[in-house]
């Protein structure tokens, strides 16, 4: 239990302390958020769907959370090249501890930059319809965090090498995002692409409906 | 000294597909003794070391460590040695404490007896100045120290040293030496080690082992070694023992061959 308790220590301690790291990553949601925002939010609007910002900004939490989950887990790349895996791999504790501990740490990482982006998209005007929605969104958030941190952590123990980190950010989180249903409604979407967003919706998607 | 053996290697044999990295070694290590593994670029020795420390299996042979069967016990056997690798394995983002704290951790050292080890190990390394430094402030040999001191955290019994001088300048390197021999002294703790500088294995070894090509080709104490080849230096010595062929070439094509073995067995 301590073993866990202090590999997820040490996961939260990086983050809060690469204060850089932590603005930086808030670059890539606040661009969704402005840009497309302010770029797609008139088209929408003239389309009769309403606001956008109230439409994206649950996508977009959900969206830093995705991220940040998924890269979480694929720094066990990182340690794989610098080194610090072999300390845990040599030491004398199951591998599942060392699993669960890293997993918990990145969904608690995960956790935190999502809720950085809420308080964003409250600035930016977003509303959440009643106030009873956030502790449930919340709760749906943290699970998407420890699915897809634990999918990380699983792929990044097999992937030998950076190149591998491409693959997944195109095929597996870029995917999953777009057909999500974060940035437009999916309604309008051919039959193929629809069926696909049904596999992706169970996770993501629902997470807006929580939302909003 | 001279009780059972506290590392006894008998036949180990390691192949990656169709290259045989170690071929039919044995060697014992004694309780206490500072024990060199020598040889070339690619002869085998990370191999070895990666087996006694149980990243990897050896395909045929047994390894004890204090009496343990180290395939069958690894758990066991991992509580009973520290390891430093050849590549650094600190967390670079955590302090010189922190580091030396999350090993206390993952062996199992009790909260108490996890802060006093963790001083007096920084102390005796001179780190403790530094404890609350990150780690990637650290210069290479300070790094090094860092390591050593967190491979004793748990007092094992044996402590692995994977090329410790390997980049580092001559003061450190010294300085290294006078540390891994005041060890023996303070901890009674048997040291394992590797080195490409021959002067180093002459001072601090008690025995030396000489692979190449996979092959044990020499075990004893540097004067032996000496004696046997009729040379004045352990370098020569080993030279005699090895030859003089440049290695990297045999070694590259070993790696290529690595490299097409794992493509095909995915």
């Amino acid at each position: 239990m301590t073993v866990v308790y202090i590999l997820w220590l040490r996961e939260v301690k990086k983050y809060l302390r690469s204060r850089v790291q932590i603005i930086a990553s808030l670059g890539g949601p606040l661009m969704y958020l402005g840009v497309l925002g302010f770029g797609l939010g008139p088209v929408f609007q003239r389309a009769g769907e309403g606001s956008y910002i109230q439409f994206m900004a649950p996508g977009v939490i959900g969206m830093t959370v995705l991220f940040t989950a998924m890269f979480s887990g694929i720094a066990m790349l990182w340690d794989r090249q610098f080194g610090f895996l072999k300390e845990t791999l040599v030491a004398p504790v199951p591998r599942l501890a060392i699993m669960v501990g890293r997993t918990l740490g990145g969904a608690t990482v995960a956790v935190l930059q999502g809720t950085l982006i809420f308080v964003v998209t409250l600035i930016a005007g977003f509303r959440p319809q009643s106030l009873l929605a956030v502790p449930l969104a919340f709760l749906v958030i943290a699970l998407i965090a420890v699915i897809f941190s634990a999918l990380a952590t699983a792929i990044g123990s097999t992937l030998k090498e950076m190149q591998g980190f491409q693959m997944v950010m195109n095929f597996l989180v870029m995917p999953t995002f777009f057909l999500s249903g974060a940035i437009y409604p999916l309604e309008g979407l051919p039959r193929v692409l629809g069926a696909l967003t049904r596999v992706d919706r169970s996770p993501m998607a629902s997470t807006e409906c929580a939302a909003c | 000294m001279s009780d059972r053996p506290i590392i006894r290697v008998q036949h180990i044999v390691k192949s990656f597909g169709s290259v045989m990295a170690v071929n039919d070694v044995s060697f014992d290590v004694r309780p206490g003794e500072i024990f060199a593994f020598l040889g070339p670029n690619g002869a085998g020795k990370t191999t070895t070391i990666k087996m006694l420390t149980t990243l990897l299996r050896p395909t045929t042979g047994s390894l004890e460590l204090d009496g343990l069967d180290v395939t069958a016990r690894p758990m066991e056997v991992r509580k009973r040695f520290g390891v430093v690798f050849q590549d650094p394995s600190l967390d670079g983002d955590l302090t010189a404490w922190e580091n030396m704290d999350i090993h206390g951790v993952l062996y199992h050292v009790p909260r108490h007896a996890r802060r006093e080890r963790c001083e007096a190990l920084l102390r005796m390394f001179e780190l403790w100045e530094r404890r609350d430094d990150l780690v990637k402030t650290f210069s290479g040999g300070m790094k090094r120290r860092l390591e050593i001191a967190r491979g004793l955290l748990h007092t094992p019994k044996v402590l692995f040293l994977d090329e410790p001088t390997l980049g580092l300048d001559p003061q450190s390197r010294n300085q290294m030496w006078t540390h891994v021999r005041n060890l023996r002294a303070s901890e009674g703790v048997t040291v394992f080690l590797t080195t490409h500088y021959m002067d180093e294995a002459d001072r601090v070894a008690d025995r030396i082992a000489v692979i190449d090509h996979g092959r044990l080709v020499a075990t004893g104490p540097s004067a032996e070694l000496k004696q046997e080849t009729g040379t004045e230096s352990l370098e020569a010595a080993f030279l005699a023992l090895t030859g003089t062929t440049i290695r990297d070439e045999s070694a590259t094509a070993a790696d290529q061959m690595r490299q097409v073995a794992r493509v095909w067995r995915r």
